[in-house]
C-alpha cells in the first residue's frame, strides 16, 4: 500500500495555535448556526476572548486577527455529550481507576460525581478528537437508585474544566431503579417519595434521628434543591408504562425540573412527554428489545419523539466512559432513520444545552461561548472528522495518547533501536 | 422481583433416559468404529429465487475489484456474472441499481446472536459454559436461541453469514458455529452447508478472572494468573496429541475402539486440520506467545478476535498469516484493551496482514460497514491510501477465509452463492441502508417491504410488532 503523508494547512495551523488564547476569525465556512439563521455559507466567523464576537456572509475579519481559510468547509458549535461517564474512569475493569459507581457507600444524592473527575483522564482528549467540546457527566447506580449528582464539563482537559457542578440529580427508575430499591418498581416509587418527603422536610425530621424514611441526613439535604425545582432530576426509564408515571408526577409537581435518560418507548407516549415538556436523551442506535422494558425499540423513536414536538438530545449509550465520541455517529445514523440533518444537528449541540441550561452553548450566534469545529466533510458522516478545535476560543491539541501510539507504530522497523525509543 | 426457578422431575426423568453410551465399539467386529464428524447436520437449502440482474450499480467484487455501472447476474442462487452492459436471460428479474452499490453480503466472524439473545433476561445466558476453563466439549449451536430478534436487525445491515462464538471465559471455549442469516425454526435450519467447524479460545484477562477469582472464593481455581492461561493450553493440547495418537492408531492398526472423549473430540478436530481455531487474544505479546504454542502442538491460529493490538506486530501477524478479527475504535473497557487505536484496522491491513472487521455486538452488527468506513477515514488521514473497494475485503472475502467458506461466499465471483447486498447508496456513508439483501440469491430483506421483512416469534404480539426498526 502506498502511504502518504498529508499534513495539510489546517493541521500545521494546530500544531502553531495549540492552547493559545488568541484571538481568530474563520472565513469562508459553511456554519451551522443553531439559530433561526440557519446555515451560512461562504460565512465568517470572529472569536475574541472565547466569545463569539460576529457571525455573518459579508464579515470582514480584523485586519490584524488571526485568520483561517475554511476552505468553504462545515463550521460548527462544538458537539455536547449529553450522558456520559468520561473522566471518572480510566479503565472500566480497574476498579482503583473506576469511580463511576459506589456500590458500598451509605450516601446516594450526596455523591458528587464532580469530586471524582479527572481532567487528564486519556479518555477526555480520545472524545474531543471527534468533535465533543462539553461533556454531561452522570455518576452510574452503585447500592442505590439515586446514583448521585452529575455535572458539565468542557473537554479541554485543564484543570477547572467543570463549568456547572451539581446540574442535576441522577435516578434510576423501570427495571434499574426497581432492582435496587428491594425488588420491585413498587419498592423503587415507594422509595422515590420517601425521598421527596425527606428532603422536604429537612432539617425539621433530623432534629430527632439521622434517617428518614429513604435518606440520611446528608441525601436529604443534597435533594433539597431538586425538589423544589431547582435542580434538574434526571431520571433513567424505557418502558412506556414507567415514562408515563414520570409525567404524572410531573403533571403533580409542575415545578419539578425534570428530564428523562432512554426512553426506548418514548415514542409510545411522545405526545404526553411534549405536552409535559419533558425533554428525553435518547440512544438512537437502540432498536432491539434488549429488555422486557424495551419491547417497543426502535430506530425511528427519534424521528417519532422530534415529530411530536418532545426536545430530544440524542447520546451514546453503550461504554459511555470511553465512546462518548460516538455522539456524532448515532446522530448521523438518527438522520438515516428519518429525522432531518437539522434536527439531528440540534440534538447534540443546542437542544442539550438547553436542556442543561448551558447558556451561550451549543450555537454559532454573536455571545456564544466559542465552542467551534470546522469538519473535513459533512459533520454527520462517519467518514468526515474535525481538523480545528476551539473551546472557549482555544486552539485544541488534536493529539492523544492513541495517536501517539499509533505513531509509534505506523513503521515497525526496529532494526536500529527498539520502538520504545520513539516519540 | 420475584425469581422462581422451576426445575421439573420432567427434566430429571429427562436426563436419566438420555444417557446413552458414545462407545460403539465391538472388540469382536472387525469394523472400525469412527466418529460422526456431522451429528447436528445443516438442514438448510437455499430459499426459491428469481435469475435476477442488478444492473448498473457501482459494483465492489469483495476481492479490491470496483466496476463503474456495474452488473451483477445472479442464476439459480450463484453469481452467474459480473461486468458491464450483461444481457437479461428471458425471464429474469431486472433489479435498476442505477445510484447503487452492489457489494457481497456482509460476514461477521464474531457474533453471539442467539447465545446471549434479545432480551437479555437471566434465561438467556447460554454463551459461557463457564463450568470450568476447558470447555472445549460444548458447541455454541446448543446454546443458540434462532428467534433473536437480533438475528433480523443483523440482516436489515447486510449481513448474509455469521459466527456464533461462545463467550471468552474460559480458555477453550467450544465449539464455534457459521450460520447463514436466514430466519429458521432450529439452528440446523441456519447451519451453513460444508462450513467447518470451529473453536473459541480465550487469552488474557477473562478467564484468569472468571476461574483463579471465581465463585467469590479466593483464590479460586486454575488459571489464576497469565501464566495459568499458558499451562492451561499447554496441558490441554498435550491431551489431545495423546488422544489423537490413540485414535489414529486405532484407525489404522483396529483394536479396541478408544474411549471417546468430546473434549478431546474438538481439540484433536483442530489437530486434524478440520476445526479452525479462534482466538480472542487483546495484547501483541500474548499472540506471540499463542503462535508459540501453535507450532508445538501443530495447528494453526485462524483469526485472533478483539486484537486490539494488533498493530504492534502487524508484520509478524502477516509472516504467519493470521488474521486479525477488530473494532474499529473499541478501547480502555480493561487494562488490555488500553492500547487501542482507531488506525488498527488500516494498520494490519497495510502490513499486508489479514484485516476484519467483526462486531462482537448486536448493536455492531447491524452497520458493520460503518465501522470499516470509520477506520478506513481514520487510515486515510494517517497516510494509510486504501481504496473503498479494497476494504470491502474486511467485511465479506477476510471473514470468510477465516471461517473457512471463501470457497463458497465472500465475493461476486462466478460460481459462488449468491449471497449479495444492494446498498441505498455509498455503503461508506451513514446514510446508506441495505435495500436488498439476498442469501443465496434468496430476498431474504427487502427494505419498505413488510412481506420482505422477518418478525421473530418473540416480537409478535409485543409493542412495535413489525415496526420499522
Amino acid at each position: 500500500m502506498i502511504r502518504t503523508l498529508m499534513l495539510s494547512a489546517v493541521s500545521a495551523l494546530v500544531l502553531s495555535l495549540a492552547a493559545t488564547a488568541q484571538d481568530i476569525a474563520i472565513t469562508n465556512a459553511k456554519v451551522w448556526t443553531g439559530t433561526n439563521a440557519g446555515t451560512l455559507n461562504s460565512a465568517t466567523v470572529i472569536v475574541i476572548d472565547g466569545q463569539i464576537s460576529g457571525v455573518g456572509i459579508n464579515l470582514a475579519a480584523p485586519s490584524n486577527m488571526r485568520t483561517v481559510n475554511a476552505e468553504g468547509k462545515w463550521l460548527t458549535p462544538g458537539i455536547i455529550a449529553p450522558f456520559t461517564s468520561v473522566g471518572l474512569v480510566e479503565i472500566g475493569a480497574e476498579d482503583s481507576t473506576n469511580d463511576t459507581s459506589a456500590g458500598g457507600s451509605a450516601f446516594s444524592v450526596a455523591l458528587n460525581a464532580s469530586d471524582s473527575f479527572n481532567p487528564s483522564a486519556t479518555a477526555i482528549p480520545v472524545t474531543r478528537l471527534e468533535g465533543i467540546t462539553r461533556i454531561v457527566v452522570a455518576p452510574s447506580n452503585g447500592g442505590s437508585m439515586i446514583a448521585g449528582q452529575g455535572f458539565v464539563a468542557d473537554t479541554s482537559g485543564e484543570a477547572h474544566s467543570i463549568t456547572h457542578d451539581q446540574a442535576f440529580v441522577y435516578i434510576s427508575l423501570g427495571e434499574g431503579g426497581a432492582g435496587l430499591a428491594g425488588g420491585s418498581r413498587s419498592a423503587a416509587w415507594a422509595s422515590l417519595r420517601g425521598a421527596f418527603a425527606d428532603a422536604h422536610t429537612y432539617p425539621a425530621r433530623y432534629v430527632a434521628q439521622s434517617h428518614g424514611d429513604s435518606l440520611n441526613r446528608a441525601d436529604a439535604q443534597a435533594f433539597g434543591q431538586a425538589v423544589r425545582g431547582q435542580q434538574m432530576i434526571l431520571f433513567a426509564a424505557h418502558r412506556a408504562s414507567d415514562l408515563r408515571q414520570i409525567i404524572d408526577l410531573k403533571m403533580d409537581n409542575p415545578n419539578l425540573n425534570l428530564t428523562i435518560v432512554g426512553a426506548d418507548e418514548g415514542w409510545i407516549v411522545a405526545d404526553e412527554l411534549a405536552a409535559a415538556d419533558i425533554p428525553v436523551i435518547i440512544d438512537p442506535f437502540s432498536n432491539l428489545p434488549s429488555s422486557f422494558s424495551q419491547l417497543g425499540a426502535t430506530s425511528r423513536n427519534a424521528e417519532r419523539l422530534i415529530a411530536a414536538g418532545v426536545p430530544t438530545a440524542f447520546a451514546h449509550f453503550g461504554f459511555n466512559t470511553h465512546q462518548a465520541r460516538l455522539t456524532v455517529q448515532v446522530a448521523g445514523n438518527a438522520v438515516a432513520n428519518g429525522v432531518s440533518f437539522d434536527d439531528a444537528m440540534a440534538a447534540i449541540t443546542t437542544t442539550p444545552a438547553e436542556i442543561f441550561a448551558l447558556a451561550g452553548h451549543g450555537t454559532i450566534a454573536p455571545g456564544s461561548v466559542a465552542d467551534l469545529v470546522l469538519w473535513n466533510g459533512d459533520p454527520l458522516e462517519v467518514m468526515s472528522a474535525p481538523e480545528l478545535i476551539l473551546i472557549d476560543g482555544e486552539v485544541q491539541s488534536m493529539e492523544t495518547r492513541q495517536t501517539k501510539l499509533r505513531d509509534r507504530y505506523l513503521s515497525l522497523d526496529e532494526s536500529e533501536k527498539p520502538l520504545a525509543y520513539k516519540r | 422481583m420475584n425469581k422462581l426457578f422451576i426445575v421439573g422431575l420432567i427434566g430429571a426423568v429427562l436426563f436419566l433416559t438420555a444417557c446413552g453410551s458414545d462407545r460403539q465399539a465391538d472388540p469382536d467386529s472387525d469394523q472400525n468404529v469412527t466418529i460422526n464428524k456431522d451429528p447436528f447436520p445443516s438442514t438448510y437449502t437455499a430459499y426459491p429465487s428469481q435469475t435476477t440482474l442488478l444492473q448498473n450499480a457501482t459494483v465492489f467484487d469483495g476481492l479490491g475489484g470496483e466496476i463503474q455501472n456495474g452488473d451483477v447476474l445472479l442464476v439459480d442462487g450463484k453469481i452467474s456474472a459480473i461486468g458491464q452492459g450483461l444481457t437479461a436471460p428471458d425471464g429474469a428479474a431486472i433489479v435498476d441499481a442505477s445510484g447503487k452499490w452492489v457489494t457481497p453480503g456482509i460476514i461477521d466472524n464474531h457474533s453471539h446472536l442467539g447465545v446471549y439473545p434479545s432480551p437479555g433476561v437471566s434465561a438467556h445466558g447460554d454463551g459461557n459454559e463457564g463450568s470450568g476453563p476447558v470447555t472445549a466439549e460444548v458447541w455454541a449451536e446448543h446454546g443458540i436461541w434462532p428467534q433473536d430478534p437480533g438475528f433480523t436487525r443483523s440482516l436489515a445491515g447486510g449481513i448474509t453469514s455469521l459466527q456464533i462464538l461462545p463467550g471468552s471465559a474460559n480458555l477453550f471455549g467450544g465449539r464455534g458455529v457459521i450460520l447463514k442469516n436466514v430466519p429458521s425454526r432450529t439452528v440446523q435450519g441456519m447451519k451453513f452447508p460444508g462450513a467447518p467447524y470451529t473453536l473459541k479460545m480465550a487469552c488474557g484477562e477473562n478467564p484468569k478472572r472468571v476461574y483463579g477469582y471465581g465463585n467469590g472464593t479466593f483464590p479460586g481455581g486454575s488459571p489464576y494468573s497469565r501464566m495459568g492461561n499458558i499451562a492451561g493450553y499447554r496441558t490441554a493440547w498435550a491431551r489431545a496429541v495423546e488422544y489423537k495418537r490413540t485414535w489414529d492408531d486405532y484407525a489404522e492398526n483396529g483394536g479396541t475402539a478408544p474411549s471417546r472423549d468430546l473434549q478431546l473430540d474438538t481439540l484433536m478436530g483442530v489437530l486434524n486440520g478440520d476445526i479452525l481455531v479462534h482466538m480472542h487474544c487483546y495484547r501483541a505479546d500474548e499472540m506471540a506467545q499463542i503462535i508459540d504454542i501453535s507450532k508445538e502442538f501443530g495447528y494453526k491460529v485462524s483469526s485472533f478476535h478483539h486484537a486490539v493490538e494488533s498493530y504492534k506486530i502487524a508484520d509478524k501477524l502477516a509472516a504467519e498469516g493470521i488474521c486479525s478479527s477488530m473494532w474499529a475504535d473499541w478501547w480502555g473497557f480493561k487494562m488490555e484493551a488500553y492500547d487501542g487505536v482507531r488506525e488498527n484496522i488500516p494498520m494490519v491491513h497495510n502490513a499486508g496482514a489479514c484485516a476484519i472487521v467483526h462486531s462482537d455486538s448486536e448493536v455492531g452488527i447491524q452497520r458493520l460497514n460503518q465501522e470499516a468506513a470509520k477506520a478506513l477515514a481514520d487510515g486515510r488521514r494517517a497516510g494509510i491510501s486504501i481504496s473503498k473497494a479494497d476494504a470491502w475485503q474486511w467485511l465479506s472475502a477476510n471473514p470468510a477465509r477465516s471461517l473457512g467458506v471463501f470457497d463458497k461466499t465472500g465475493s461476486l465471483e462466478v460460481g459462488k452463492d449468491a449471497d449479495v447486498v444492494v446498498w441505498s447508496g455509498d455503503p461508506f456513508s451513514t446514510y446508506t441502508k441495505a435495500d436488498l439483501v439476498m442469501v443465496d440469491g434468496a430476498v431474504m430483506f427487502e427494505r419498505g417491504n413488510p412481506d420482505n421483512i422477518p418478525v421473530m416469534d418473540f416480537e409478535l404480539g409485543q409493542p412495535g410488532e413489525g415496526d420499522l426498526k
